[in-house]
């Protein structure tokens, strides 16, 4: 920006940009404790106004002031609009889809950087304005397509089964060969135009590529990898400026996200070049091919309605293991209504939240927070599993993954190594599930087949709702 | 080129990824999602930026792209930041049953 940086609005300006940062900073602060995490917010909103009050001093509004004013009104009302309809199940997609429309616009705004700083005789630009706008398009294009494509997995649009081909692992290594190497043309100004916006289309088509053969399961982890993108994207646009708001920003987010993709991945026992590169796929693809059925050949025990409210009525200890089935079958009210009638009968009920279970980081917790369970009564797998062994009915909705044994006990299982909820150290295990199809690994879970499980097929909503009627009659 | 210019900023980057790893760890997992969605919300500070390019005498991306990044990066901040207070308004410890009572019958109206 050419503006002279010792002028005193400027200075000004610049004030109220370090106002803001220490507000996200606070924000984030503020989220360590659900008592003060909606102060944080209102904190970070507040540096949000500051900073865009301040920007609005340093633009040409007498020009611009329709393209401002029709842009945010549109995107202010479908946000909003969006944010407040959504239902709670849904949010992964919705935070995915606002991650999506922050790298876009982040590409865009670098790009249009590019564009102002480029030489329009010789087609060079400045190194640094050259390196940091070609790397915020890069990555920003990839965080747009890649959330786009997340989105569609995510709302059922198309299928949430990874997309696997022959050959996917050497088409995303050309294409981010091909994003480096007009990365590199762009800082020796080497066909700078040509070489910045064939990094842009590449990164794209490459954001598209890489979350197609991401499965369901592994949602968590691309949603936070996305939006550490994103956070950089942001924090790039900062360098591609000059705009210490941008950098520090997005370097807040970019460190978030990192964080929390490192947590998902551990909690999977995976690397998340791992969970990139798909070699959970290519087991799953095996799999599928030796055939879905149970190599062991157990068989498994189903129970009636009314058989499991007694077991569960006349239990001490109830802990109830959601997953992705229970937001799928949207349950978390009914999973609430059975825990009052549980506790009005003397049964102590605990939620045992795996960090992946569902698909992102902490999903569980929202959707039973929406069911006004008191987060106090949600466990993290560290601090419940040595609970089980004293438990007397471990309730499973529609979990899967989390609680195969396997993982524990079986080397061959392409899941092994991954810490699990240890159900089946119970007394008596309760399995809500739709059918005895496996889970979203494609592995059998000989959970299923032991002694002490219980089957309760149907949709989870309608079986809680019969196991809420079974209960109050007893 | 200003080298020392980018030293700065790549200072206040550093310094900045390291604040935030720190303030991170400390939340826990019970508010990963309304964290997620948080900084979901923090990074639409890229619309700081939209208005930096888009609202100028002459635009480089055009008057309907610029009005595409301001959309954009707006429906970033204000979807983000919606979206986090509505996760974050349902985060309650356990109630009395006349809190209990009360929050179901406002939750009934809805």
């Amino acid at each position: 920006m050419d503006i002279v940086a010792d002028a005193p609005g400027q200075l000004a300006i610049d004030f109220a940009y370090l106002v803001t940062g220490i507000c996200f900073i606070m924000g984030l602060r503020y989220m360590n404790t659900p008592k003060t995490a909606r102060l944080g917010n209102a904190v970070s909103i507040a540096g949000m106004v500051v900073a865009l009050v301040a920007t609005g001093f340093n633009l040409d509004w007498s020009a611009g002031w329709w393209i401002a004013l029709v842009g945010l009104g549109a995107g202010a009302a479908v946000g909003i609009y969006a944010a407040r309809s959504v239902k709670m199940t849904a949010m992964p997609q919705m935070v995915a889809i606002f991650n999506g429309a922050g790298g876009g616009a982040a590409a865009m705004v670098a790009s249009a950087e590019f564009l102002s700083k480029l030489d329009p005789d010789a087609g060079t630009i400045p190194l640094d304005v050259g390196v940091t706008s070609v790397l915020t398009a890069v990555i920003g294009a990839i965080s747009f397509t890649g959330s786009i494509i997340a989105f569609l997995k995510l709302q059922e649009l198309m299928t949430g089964r990874p997309i696997v081909y022959p050959g996917q692992q050497i088409v995303n290594a050309l294409l981010a060969l091909a994003a480096v190497a007009g990365i590199v043309l762009v800082a020796l100004n080497v066909q700078t135009v040509p070489a910045f916006f064939a990094a842009l289309v590449a990164a794209a088509i490459l954001g598209v590529l890489f979350v197609l053969p991401i499965g369901g399961a592994d949602m968590p982890v691309i949603i936070s990898l996305l939006n550490s993108f994103t956070g950089l994207a942001a924090a790039l646009t900062g360098f591609a400026l000059g705009n210490n708001v941008l950098i520090i920003s997005g370097a807040l987010v970019g460190a978030s996200g990192t964080l929390l993709t490192l947590m998902m991945g551990k909690a999977m026992n995976r690397s998340v070049a791992n969970v990139l590169f798909g070699a959970f796929g290519a087991v799953k693809a095996t799999d599928a091919a030796a055939g879905p059925t149970g190599s062991t050949g157990g068989t498994v025990r189903e129970s009636s309605v009314d058989d499991v409210a007694t077991m569960l009525a006349y239990a001490r200890q109830v802990i109830v293991v959601p997953g992705y089935g229970m937001a799928v079958a949207q349950a978390q009210h009914s999973v609430r209504e059975l825990a009052d009638q549980l506790e009005k009968k003397g049964v102590e009920v605990k939620y045992a939240i795996h960090p992946v279970a569902g698909r992102m980081p902490g999903h569980m917790n929202v959707l039973l927070a929406e069911a006004n369970v008191p987060y106090p009564a949600l466990y993290d797998m560290e601090d419940i599993n040595p609970e089980f062994p004293r438990t007397d009915v471990a309730l499973i909705i529609g979990a899967n993954d989390v609680t195969n044994p396997d993982a524990r006990n079986s080397p061959s299982s392409p899941i092994y190594g991954m810490p699990i909820l240890d159900v089946d150290k119970a007394q008596q295990v309760v399995v809500l599930k739709r059918s005895m199809k496996p889970g979203f690994a494609g592995i059998d879970n000989p959970l299923y087949e032991l002694q002490n499980t219980s089957m309760l097929f149907g949709d989870a909503k309608a079986s809680i709702d019969k196991l809420v009627g079974a209960v109050k009659t007893l | 080129m200003n080298v020392l210019h980018l030293l700065t900023e790549l200072t206040v980057f550093v310094l900045a990824v390291f604040v935030g790893l720190e303030v991170i760890s400390k939340v826990p997992a019970t508010l990963h999602t309304p964290l997620m969605s948080a900084t979901n919300a923090i990074h639409g500070i890229v619309l700081v930026g939209a208005l930096l390019i888009a609202v100028v005498a002459e635009p480089k991306l055009g008057p309907a792209l610029s009005v595409l990044v301001v959309f954009l990066a707006s429906l970033n901040v204000f979807g983000g930041y919606v979206v986090t207070q509505r996760m974050l308004a349902m985060f309650k410890p356990r109630q009395t049953p006349a809190q209990a009572a009360a929050a179901a019958a406002s939750g009934a109206q809805k």
